[in-house]
């Protein structure tokens, strides 16, 4: 079985800290690492690999820079890594970015399943691994949380969905987007880093693919950002530091209060059926 | 394509409705209150589209009564449930049919799976989870307004040069306008024919229905969460006691889970769920830049916990420094008092 990883290299957004004076996050100087969605995807397709045997193929679009995180997932124990880089991709949107790696993938003569993380924790939009799917018009489900390996031709899968958890089968080739839910990724191993700190990356440009220029980059891009602000997050609310019983009890009132007030705000408006 | 489609205008703003057994979801209603504002500005109808079989009358007319000017029910066998590929293939014709400016669904499960591949279809920009959406006078385009970055951005989009300019709108961000007996629209059923736009690669076996799962936190209004500061598991006890009290969801630090305390669904923070309930209750978490992450775009939050200098009443809009041993208890007893249970007010 082939399978393909597209992952995603971002900017360390758990280790930041928050400007005490603006009030938002500092975003200076974070490490790059791979996309933490994207650890599940490399150990789904890891544990497929041990299950039923596969050759896994991760891949990646970014600049040159992102090499570092392909060799993470060698590390992990991926077979061969595919970096898809050029200036020309800069700007990309979902619709974009979905194109070009559906195209090197095709250009990688496809895979029986294409595994993705649930989202990229900087985009944070979801949307690349359901557009992959449908530029290859191939079957796809996402909210993975089980996905068994295949008898033949289809494979069975559970998504978790608002209702409750689906059990499907699909047809393959197929692709799958996962939650974390699916399994704990492992860390690599020193051998798996040393394999991995040697091994040859491929790289891949927009020519070898033979892209349509109208469709990649900025000027492929159907969305347009057209300002980013930074939110203040801190809030200056009431803290309240009771001394001895009766400030509590007063204390408990106020929150009590707050609460209600709260809790009768939250009343919708009644619909029929579920929500 | 069936047909019966001669009275639905092109350039119309439309919001894609969700039915589970034939049931609107409310969705629907808050997607019609968001896409009423828009319709109104270009002066143009505001559609609902929805896919399933046998809908009840009923069920249509409540997309009226909640904003819709017409409402456009696509029926057959196959699409029961959402599918991606039967969905996407039936929308994809008929917006290519009926050309809608604007496409905004819910981002649910099925909005997010959906709307991606439709986009890619109908070579359209998208706009994930936004949180505000607007028409620019100048242009009279969609300004769509979202997070990114974990929640530490918000960023402005636009769809300058493709149509239908689609976007998903996170759930309860907005509430459904008040029903209306009078309002009056027009409901177009079609019954899908070209079965070729049906097929799907993908079956569904069996649907589990589960109630009261932690996965539930991410759409309740109202989550209490406890975390280290219980110190001990019948400790956290008093959390789960105050969450149902308030028909709340019940959320847990990382810690809370790492001891067992309660299972990984309820867990909350960046390597757990992130939620924007209307109320955040924590109480003994200390708010680790992780934890934050999870609850940052929260309407409304309290938190209790010993220490004065703990990171949560940075971002808190009310909170009481003490133990959470005595004040939950206490909270717990005034708010039956005051006859606030299942999050609202015992009606007089």
């Amino acid at each position: 079985m082939q399978i393909i990883v597209p992952i995603k290299q971002v900017p360390e957004t758990a280790d930041v800290a928050m400007d005490p004076v603006s009030g938002t996050m500092i975003r200076e100087g974070l490490r790059a690492v791979v996309n933490p969605l994207d650890l599940y995807a490399i150990e789904t397709a890891l544990m497929l690999k041990e299950s039923a045997g596969a050759r896994i193929t991760v891949l990646s679009m970014g600049p040159p820079a992102a090499a570092k995180a392909l060799r993470e997932a060698l590390a992990m124990g991926c077979d061969e890594a595919v970096l898809v880089t050029d200036g020309r991709f800069a700007g990309s949107d979902t619709w974009a970015t979905s194109y070009i790696l559906s195209e090197t993938i095709r250009h990688l003569g496809g895979a029986d399943l294409v595994i993705c993380g649930e989202r990229a924790v900087d985009g944070d939009t979801g949307q690349v691994g359901p557009g992959i799917a449908a530029w290859l018009g191939i079957p796809f489900a996402t909210f993975v949380s089980r996905l068994d390996a295949p008898a033949g031709s289809t494979l069975r899968a559970e998504r978790l969905i608002e209702e409750g958890r689906e059990e499907i089968e699909m047809d393959l080739p197929g692709l799958a987007t996962v939650v974390k839910e699916i399994a704990v990724p492992r860390l690599p191993t020193l051998a798996g880093k040393k394999g991995a700190r040697r091994a040859a990356i491929r790289s891949i440009g927009a020519d070898e693919l033979a892209l349509d220029p109208g469709m990649i980059g900025l000027k492929g891009s159907p969305t347009r950002v057209i300002r980013i602000e930074s939110p203040k997050i801190t809030r200056s609310g009431t803290i309240l530091k009771p001394q001895g019983e009766e400030e509590l009890e007063h204390a408990v009132e106020s929150l009590a209060r707050y609460i209600a007030d709260c809790a009768w705000n939250t009343i919708s408006v009644p619909a029929a059926g579920a929500s | 394509m069936a047909a019966g489609n001669a009275s639905m205008e092109k350039n119309a703003v439309w919001i894609l409705a969700e039915q589970s057994a034939g049931h609107i979801k409310t969705t629907g209603f808050e997607l019609l209150a968001r896409g009423r504002g828009l319709a109104d500005s270009l002066g143009v109808p505001l559609v609902a589209v929805v896919l399933g079989c046998r809908l009840a009358e009923q069920e249509l007319d409540l997309l009226i009564r909640h904003g819709a000017d017409r409402v456009m029910a696509v029926e057959h066998e196959r699409l029961e449930y959402f599918l991606p590929e039967p969905y996407t293939n039936v929308l994809h014709a008929l917006v290519r049919e009926h050309a809608p400016q604007i496409l905004i669904a819910a981002a649910t499960t099925e909005g997010r799976t959906l709307m991606p591949s439709l986009a890619v279809r109908c070579h359209a920009g998208l706009t994930a989870d936004c949180t505000a959406l607007a028409i620019e006078a100048a242009t009279g385009q969609l300004v769509q307004t979202r997070p990114a970055i974990g929640g530490n951005i918000m960023a402005s989009i636009k769809s300058p040069d493709h149509r239908p300019q689609m976007a998903t709108v996170r759930p309860h961000s907005e509430r459904p306008l008040a029903r209306d007996a009078t309002r009056t629209g027009s409901i177009l059923r079609i019954a899908m024919t070209d079965e070729s736009l049906l097929g799907s690669g993908i079956r569904r076996i069996a649907l589990h229905h589960e109630t009261g799962s932690g996965a539930a936190i991410q759409d309740a209004e109202i989550v209490v969460a406890g975390g280290r500061g219980c110190k001990k598991a019948e400790h956290f006890g008093l959390i789960a006691e105050l969450a149902s009290l308030l028909d709340a969801g019940l959320g847990a630090s990382r810690d809370a889970v790492d001891l067992g305390w309660t299972g990984y669904p309820h867990q909350v923070g960046l390597s757990g769920k992130t939620i924007s309930p209307k109320l955040y209750i924590a109480a003994g978490i200390s708010g680790s830049i992780q934890h934050l992450a999870g609850i940052k775009t929260s309407e409304r939050i309290v938190a209790i916990n010993t220490d004065p200098e703990a990171q949560i009443f940075k971002i808190a809009d009310f909170g009481i420094v003490g133990s959470l041993h005595e004040i939950i208890p206490r909270l717990t007893k005034r708010l039956r008092e005051l006859g606030v249970e299942g999050g609202r007010h015992a009606e007089q």
